[in-house]
């Protein structure tokens, strides 16, 4: 069982049906195929970086799932690839820390570090330090 | 004349005591870097968007690769730019 995550951009002109019906379809050929869906992250609306197809927002989606087969990978990003419902995607392999990551994210126990072993005050003061190097050292 | 209180404080005290600088990820134990969080990795690009290098950020090799890759995927998700002006 491998873990892999697929984001993908969908286009913001479509309808909020539409838009659901993409992500939807990828789920389930994901799961017709013996994968296990582990979680779907709607990331919402968002600005683009830089334009992409003439679109400057887009709606991003973040499927985690376990699959045995790994060859439907190919298969699944050729579908992604002629999708024009989709402006972009990336499919990445989660090591066993991206895994762990994810499940603390879900959990909460990142808010915005890893590593739930200081609780968030010293978390806050930890990052205000990272903060304050780096601009230090610019 | 000035005497010697009023000297020390003509040049910055801080100068020439460099604060040594530490690989964040190593330090904190983090030990997934997530190419999503974009807030997260500006952190370590400049205002042109440009990656900036270990000398300059600490980190230690196998997380500053890590850094550039997951700063090289939020560029293709157009979640950080490839070049930009005034990003901070």
């Amino acid at each position: 069982m491998r873990n892999f995550e697929v984001t993908f951009i969908v286009d913001p002109v479509l309808s909020n049906d539409e838009i659901k019906e993409t992500a939807q379809t990828y789920v389930k050929n994901i799961t017709e195929k013996g994968g296990n869906i582990v979680f779907v992250n709607e990331m919402g609306l968002r600005q683009l970086a830089y334009n992409i197809a003439k679109r400057s927002s887009g709606i991003y989606y973040c499927i985690e799932f376990q699959l045995e087969d790994p060859s439907y990978i190919a298969e699944m990003e050729l579908a992604l690839t002629r999708d024009e419902r989709v402006l972009r995607y990336l499919t990445v392999q989660l090591d066993k820390f991206g895994v762990k990551y994810n499940d603390d994210k879900r959990k909460g126990l990142i808010g915005k570090r890893k590593k739930p072993s200081a609780d968030a005050p010293p978390t806050a003061d930890a990052q205000e330090a990272k903060a304050d190097e780096v601009t230090s050292v610019e | 004349m000035a005497n010697k209180d009023d000297i020390k404080f003509l040049s910055n005290p801080k100068i020439g005591q460099n604060r040594k600088k530490y690989c964040r990820f190593r330090r904190f134990g983090i030990k997934h870097i997530d190419y999503k969080d974009a807030d997260f990795l500006l952190q370590f690009i400049n205002e042109q968007g440009k990656i900036l290098p270990r000398r300059i950020t600490g980190n230690s090799l196998k997380y500053q690769r890590k850094v550039a890759s997951a700063i090289k995927r939020a560029r293709q998700l157009a979640l950080l730019p490839y070049v930009a002006d005034l990003l901070k």
